[in-house]
Order: C-alpha cells, then structure tokens, then sequence
C-alpha cells in the first residue's frame, strides 16, 4: 500500500523511456535540418515556414506525419507555431474531414484560423485532433525544446528534466548553446546532467567517462539501462564500448546510483514506518487508557475507531452538502465531531456494561466483544455494509518531493503530525490536570483513592469516554488513509492490543515507543519477507518478546508492580 | 483444606448421578436413531429425517467437542483460550490433507497433486505432505500438530507464568498470524479456498448416505468418550489440583504445587479434543479453510461454553447446541438480526447468566423442588465458576 506512490513514477520513468526510443528517431531528422545538414535529409519537404503544407501534415492519419511535423513546428521561431503546440498541448486542435486546422478555446464552438487568427463557425464534421501517446510524446518533447529558452527558471528546470529522460543525441548543440548561458543553479545542474546523457555515447573516450562521472553522480536509475547498455558484450564476445576506461567509469557509475537507489529506499522506508508506526499508535492509544490504565479489555476498541471514521464521513456529507465552499477543512471540523461522538458512545457502554464488570476481565472481554458485534450490524444497518467514500481534502492530497524518486505523501505526513499532537494531548490530560491525577490515583489504588474522596465512579465512566474519544480521533485519522467499512475496526484489534501489550500496560511512553518500533520493524522487514509474512512474524516475535518480559517494554517497576 | 479423607470420598464418588446417567443415555439413544430414520424410512414418510437434519447435527455434535474441550481448560483450569479455532482447523486440516490425496486423479486437473498444487505449478508434494496417503498416519496428525503445537506455546506461556486476559489475547494473535499463514497459496494448504471437493474416505464415497450415518455415529461415539474422559479427568485428584490452579493459583503454589505441569496437560489434552474435533467436522462439513481460524470463530466457541455454564462439562454441549440452532433459524429467517442477537447474547450472559443454562436450571430446581439439585459437577462447581 504504502509503495503506491512510488508507482506512478515508476510508471511514467517507464513511459518516458519507451517515448525517448521512439522519439530519437523523429527528433535526429528535424535537429539535423537546424544545422544546416538538411540537404542529407532530401526526403523530408524542406518547408521552414508555417504553411497550410505544414499544417495537413499535421492533420495526415499517419502519427509518423504528425511527429514530424510537430518535430519542425517546433524549431520555428515563429509565435503561431508556439500557439499551435499549446493548442497541441491541450486538445484544443480541430481537424476539418477535408484535413484543414483549426483552433477553438470555446470546446469547439468557433474556429480559428491557425495561420490568420480569423475566427468562423467551426465546419461540420470536424472533431479533435487523434493525439496517441506518441505522439503526445513528441509535444512535450517539442515543447520542453522550446522552453530551454523560457525566461522562467522553473519552466527551464522542468523542460531539461523532461528532455533527460527522452531528448535524443541531435538535442546535443542546442543544450551546449544554452548551457553557458544558464545563470539558475538547479536548471544548469539538470542541463549538465542532459549533457552528459547526450554525451554519453560519444566517440571520445574522455568526454564518454565525464559523460558517466556525471550521470552516475545524478544518482537517477533512469540512466541505469543506459550505462548498463556500455557494458554489454556483443554477440562475437567484443564489449558494446569498445574502450575500458569508459566502461569502468560506466561501472562505477551504476554503482553510486545503485547506492543512491539503497539510500532513497532506507529514508523510504524510515518515513513509511514512521507512517505506519503513528497509525498504530492512533489505533492504540485509546486503549492504552480504557486497557492500560484502567484494566478494561474493550474488544469493542476497533469498532470505536470506526465511529470515528464513520463520523468523519458524516461530517463530510454535511459539508458536501451545506458548506460547499469549506469542504476542504471538513477533516478540521470532524476531529470534535468525532471525538464527542465516541466518547459518548463509550460512556453509555461504561454505564450500562462495563461498570458492572470491573474486576472480572475474562467477563468483560466477552460482554465487548458483544458489544462490537452489535456496534458493527448497527453501522451496517445504517450506512449499509458497502464501505463510504471518505476523500482527502485538497490540502492532503500530493505530495512532498524530497529527494529524486522519493515522494512524501501528504496524508501521511499530516498523520504523523496529528499522531504527535494527539499523544502530546493525552499526556497533557493525565499529567497536568485534576482528571488525570484522580485517574492516576485509582490506577494505583482503588480503594485508597475513594477513601480520600475521589468519585471512583464518576472517574471511571470519564476515562473510559476519554479512551473511547481518542480511538474516535483515531478514527479520523485512519478514514484518511484506507477503505472506511464496518469491518474496519476488526482490522486493528489484534494490532492495538499488541502496541499495548508490547509497550506495558499503563504505560504511555511504552506505547509511543511499542507503536513506532513495530512501524519501523515491520517496514524495514517487508521488502525482505513480504507484507502478510512480516506481520506473522512480528505476532511471533510479539508471543515471544511477552514470554521474555510479560510486563510489556516498561514494566512498572517498585510497589506499583502488581 | 482437604483432608485425604475427603479425597478418598471424592474418587469413590460415581461418575455422573443417576438421574443425569439417564438424560445422558436416553439423549444419546434418540440421537443415534435419526440417521437410522433418515436410511431406512423413504423421503415422504412421517418417520423419515432428512439428510439436511444429519449433516446439521453432526455439525454440531463437533461443535459441542470443541466446547467441551475450551470447557475443560477454561471452566476448570481458567485458562481462557481465544484460540480454540487454530486446533479445531490444525485437526481439520490435518484430516483434510489425508482426504485431499484420497480423491487421486479424480480432481478436475487430472493430477496425483490436488487441483490448487497443480494450479500453482507444483510438480510434487512438499515435504510436510509426506504419508498423509495413509489414514492412520493423518489421524497421528490429527492428535500431534494441535498437541504439540499447544505443548510448545503452554510451556512457554505457563513457565512465564502468563495468565488471564494476557494469555487470551496472545493465543488470540497466534490464531490471527497463523491464519494470514494458511491464507497465503504458498504455505501448501490452498490459501483462501482450503481444502474441498472430497470424494471419499477409506474407500468409501463421502457423498453416500451410509457413509454420512457411519460418520455421524462415530462423532456421538467419540463425543461420549470425550464427555466421559472429561469426567475421569476432572473428578480424578488432578481435576481438584486444577480447579484450585483456577480459584487461587497463588496459594496452590505456596501449598507445594507446581502448577506448570497441570495446566500443560489439560490445556494440551484441551487442543487434542479440539483437533480431534476439527478432524470430525471436516469430511462431514466437505471443506477446511482457513476462515475457521478466524477471531470470531473462537470467540464463539466461548460463548458456547458461557451460555451453557462453565465448569459443568454438560453445559458447552448444550451451549453449542443452543447457540448455533439460534444461529441457523436467525441466519435463515432474519439474517441481519443475527449479529445483533450473538452480541446480546454475549452481553446478558456475561451479566445476567454467569453460571449458563445449567446454572440456571439449578437454581429453578432448587427453588421449585427446594431439594439440593444433583446436577453434575456438584456444588464447588457451581460456586468456582466466577
């Protein structure tokens, strides 16, 4: 779950080199006529100019035809071209059945004439231009040429990083031209590190290696396949690049980026199990209190949590539907919703079951895990057994862009975030306020504490209201990250009893500590086990950690242990 | 204190009072007569009972062995198990892999591997399918995996003297981790369909009537034993030494016991019942997967014993009987109301019924007869269930 974001990157890493291939090819013709080499490509009309011949070259079937001539639209100075490949760009390009060009800005209502601007209904029959990924391609490729010039750094970042992955060795004079001229740091970085891609193949031995140096510094995988492609041997037995100093340099160079590669992957996998470390902890710190502290076995925990996230989807439906224009905050507004909602919840459970069966624990597990079932058939019969729609708000969707090929998801962070904040919240609760010492004092002893006048009762159903409120909180936070159904909570039962159990019961520090250890734990031993295997081995490792230290991490130590 | 003369009485104590004899025997007669009814009187007549009825009570009399077995270590030794499912499917599917190979090339693959292994591109069986051709071997399975297993996790638990809800919850995510195992193809137990499509057993086909009535006597046969061994057991001195471990382990340990050695034994005896179970309930049932491992199953099978009355041997049987006729009549008639009336029930019993149904009859007995009810397990019993 947690390597999706990866995904798309890999994906379009994928994309991009499929594309560069096929793109070579189209972008070497059209480069090779800029530099007055033209006569070699006798082929190709010679059309320089923005024509009609151009433009029904634009609108022929062939994706060869429009390659091309969006290949040539791209290296006229002219304005209109550059209006013609923005139009490309955003399919905004309508072609007549007679093969004329038109653009509209209005979805196709008028036309414009692309040579003269004049504007007319658009003729019948006419459709948008058939653009296919290569083609596409070939756009963006046209256009990232001519944005190495843009006046805007970024645009000039974003055009040379682009042509990284699909610009071909005929870009090789223009981005010499510019490079010189690069005042922006990070711009002229990705220009030198086009350069040396560009340059990699070349005849001289020396610049070849430079050519590696560089790549193999940029720490990118993209580039893999390509030095990779130095040291393969041709099917006589002789090496693809004939000369060993540049196959060295090329060796090397797959060997810093595959170090980069294990560097991303451990910072991946530090902030993935941070991530998943605060999820459990969400999940678990509610029952760190109704549990740790006041000894209830609430097997109606998980179904807490899912209140919770049912409540943040109610709250969500009522923004949707009468607060439009603040949706986007709706989580905000869920948090008090959320937690008042459980922790009522578990008050009316506290009065009406629990209380009468404090001391008998193996009685109170079966008496919630009733209660959760109920809990459960009741949010089926509610919301149906189909799980809800719970959306990020804009604000947590994306993500952060740390370092090359290591894409921080915003959710996640927000959660790691809000986990803290939370955690701080509840310490605060028990440690700075006349609630928290009454339910200190009754941790420690009952008896004593009723007698010098504490309400153990009124206490009771309170903590219980507040463990249920911070599972409610939980809640929130989980409906941000997965699937929100009335099997939720079933999910992270055997999960939170665990961080409790493994942290020591009563413990808050023990269950900060027990929830991010097992997020990193199982984190760093996925990619060696697989998720579900880690997981077993984990509750292994959890039985037999207890066996050692059946106290949990910090056991009480002193008079207050047992 | 217990003097050994009152050890003396209580083994020459009989077995179960009269009266409960009778109910025993007169119930294990009339269940023994409906396969007889379903083979010899044709579909149509008064007499007759329908293959559904048998199928559905040997379901349940293996249901009833479970409960039994979880009564055996809950009731009288207070060992609460949230993992009684892992053994009941461990015996399951050690039988299911001794049926899997019995169907031979007759699966749809035409394979000597089952249809899943061959699915997977297996080409031979791994090497914990080794013997499980012979029946006998796979019945040793049955027994040794759920023993051992439970052997092995009690030493450990017990030596660290876990108790209570710790061991609860831990036996519970032994159950969760061993099911995410079971659910993976590449344990070699079919992952999430398990094993199913049986065609026969010793030669003979499954899916016969006289086969089914031979299976179903054996399950009463065996469930007798077992309710008569649990009896042995829990009369026997050792019974006293367990029940002590559950009221005040403590103090039994300042009295010279080691309670390691007695709560290994019956909470090992416990997962063989309950495998033995699990290996019953599989041919009968025609499928083992590992959703039978799943939390709510053995939490159920809690609840079987709670609502019968623990401590009372009798009481799981009728427990399991009574929870999972409403289950079938709930399930069929209103079946978004069933999850409703399990937690209810789960809730009353737990406040409203601490000693199960059995307890409940003896207080009506006591109370209408004003005659100290017989009921078997005796009074202590009644008393230690708390």
């Amino acid at each position: 779950m947690h390597h999706a974001v990866f995904l798309p990157r890999l994906h379009q890493a994928l994309l991009n080199s499929v594309l560069g291939a096929t793109l070579g090819l189209a972008s070497l013709s059209f480069c090779a006529q800029a530099q007055g080499a033209a006569a070699q490509q006798t082929q190709q009309p010679q059309a320089v100019d923005l024509d009609t011949s151009l433009l029904s070259l634009l609108a022929s079937d062939s994706s060869d035809d429009k390659v091309a001539a969006i290949n040539r639209l791209s290296r006229l100075p002219d304005p209109r071209a550059a209006k013609l490949l923005q139009a490309l760009a955003d399919g905004n390009v309508y072609a007549t059945p007679d093969n004329a060009i038109y653009l509209s800005d209005d979805g196709g209502a008028t036309a414009k004439d692309p040579l003269t601007g004049a504007s007319q209904p658009m003729p019948d029959g006419s459709d948008t231009l058939v653009i296919n990924n290569r083609v596409r391609g070939a756009i963006d490729n046209a256009r990232a040429i001519a944005q190495l010039r843009a006046p805007a750094a970024a645009e000039r970042l974003a055009a040379a990083r682009l042509l990284q992955q699909s610009g071909s060795e005929a870009l090789l004079p223009i981005v010499d031209e510019v490079l010189p001229q690069e005042t922006d740091s990070l711009a002229r970085a990705a220009l030198q590190i086009l350069q040396a891609r560009l340059r990699l193949s070349s005849k001289d031995p020396a610049v070849a290696r430079a050519a590696a140096d560089t790549l193999g510094a940029s720490g990118n995988a993209s580039f893999r396949p390509m030095l990779q492609a130095l040291l393969q041997r041709n099917p006589d037995g002789s090496y693809a690049e004939p000369d060993i100093s540049v196959r060295t340099a090329a060796a090397d160079a797959l060997e810093r980026i595959g170090r980069h590669m294990k560097m991303l992957e451990w910072t991946g996998n530090v902030f993935y199990g941070l991530s998943l470390g605060s999820v459990l902890l969400l999940a678990a710190l509610g029952l760190a209190i109704t549990f740790g502290l006041m000894g209830v076995i609430n097997m109606a925990h998980g179904e807490l949590l899912m209140i919770g996230a049912y409540a943040t989807y109610v709250v969500q439906t009522f923004f949707q539907h009468w607060l439009p224009g603040l949706v986007s905050w709706y989580v905000v507004a869920a948090l008090p919703v959320a937690f008042i909602v459980t922790a009522l919840v578990g008050m009316a459970l506290e009065r009406t079951v629990i209380r009468w069966l404090y001391g008998r624990p193996l009685e109170t597990l079966l008496a919630t895990w009733g209660i959760s079932l109920i809990l459960m058939q009741a949010v089926r019969s509610l919301f149906g057994a189909q799980n809800v729609e719970v959306a990020n708000p804009s604000w947590m969707s994306g993500g952060l862009n740390l370092l090359d090929g290591l894409t921080i998801a915003y959710n996640r962070l927000a959660i790691i975030v809000f986990a803290l904040m939370v955690v701080f919240f509840v310490w605060l609760l028990l440690n700075h306020t006349r609630l928290g010492l009454f339910v200190r004092a009754i941790t420690q002893n009952r008896a004593m504490a009723d007698c010098v006048g504490v309400p153990t009762s009124r206490i009771d159903m309170l903590a219980f209201g507040l463990g249920s409120g911070i599972a409610g909180l939980g809640g929130v936070a989980l409906s941000q990250l997965g699937n929100v159904g009335p099997a939720l909570g079933q999910g992270y039962i055997v999960d939170s009893f665990m961080v409790v159990v493994l942290g020591g019961v009563g413990q808050l520090a023990g269950t900060v500590i027990a929830g991010l250890g097992l997020g990193w734990v199982s984190k760093f031993l996925e990619p060696y086990s697989g998720a579900v295997m880690a997981k077993i081995i984990i509750l292994v490792l959890i039985v037999l950690f207890v066996q050692k230290r059946p106290q949990g991490l910090f056991a009480p130590k002193g008079r207050s242990a047992e | 204190m217990i003097t050994s003369a009152d050890l003396m009485h209580l083994s020459r104590r009989p077995l179960f009072p009269p009266a409960v004899w009778t109910a025993i025997v007169a119930a294990i007669l009339v269940m023994a007569a409906l396969p007889a009814l379903n083979l010899f009187f044709p579909p149509g007549s008064a007499l007759h009972i329908s293959s559904y009825t048998i199928a559905v009570c040997g379901r349940f009399m293996c249901y009833a062995m479970a409960a039994l077995a979880l009564d055996l270590a809950w009731g009288y030794a207070g060992i609460l198990s949230l993992g009684h499912g892992l053994f009941f499917a461990l015996g399951g599917y050690a039988h299911g892999m001794y049926l899997m190979r019995a169907i031979g090339r007759d699966g749809s693959y035409h394979s000597d591997l089952p249809d899943f292994m061959v699915f997977l591109n297996w080409k031979s069986y791994p090497w914990y399918w080794a013997f499980t051709d012979h029946f006998l071997y796979a019945m040793l399975l049955v027994v040794l995996v759920p023993g051992v297993l439970a052997f092995v996790f009690g030493y450990f638990a017990f030596r660290s003297r876990i108790k209570g809800v710790y061991f609860s919850i831990i036996t519970q995510a032994l159950t969760y981790a061993a099911m995410l195992l079971f659910f993976r193809n590449e344990t070699g137990f079919g992952g999430n369909n398990g094993f199913t499509d049986f065609k026969r057993i010793l030669g003979f086909d499954i899916t016969q009537s006289a086969t089914r009535a031979a299976l179903y006597w054996i399950t009463l046969a065996v469930l007798a034993l077992m309710l008569v061994a649990a009896r042995l057991v829990t009369q026997s001195k050792l019974g006293r030494v367990l029940t002590g471990v559950r009221d005040a382990e403590n103090r039994l340990r300042f009295l010279g016991y080691e309670p390691l050695g007695f709560k290994l034994f019956v909470w090992t005896l416990s997962a063989v019942m309950c495998g033995i179970a699990g290996a019953l309930y599989v041919p009968q049932i025609g499928i083992i997967n590992p959703g039978e491992m799943s939390t709510s199953n053995s939490i159920e099978m809690v609840i079987w014993v709670a609502t019968g009355g623990r401590g009372t041997l009798i009481g799981p049987i009728i427990g399991a009987g009574v929870i999972n006729s409403l289950k079938l009549w709930f399930t069929s008639v209103f079946p978004d109301y069933w999850l409703y009336a399990l937690g209810l029930v789960f809730v009353l019993v737990t406040l409203f019924l601490p000693q199960g149904i059995v307890g409940l009859v003896r207080q009506l007995a006591a109370r209408l007869g004003g005659v100290r009810s017989e009921g078997i397990g005796g009074r202590e019993n009644a008393e230690g269930a708390k």
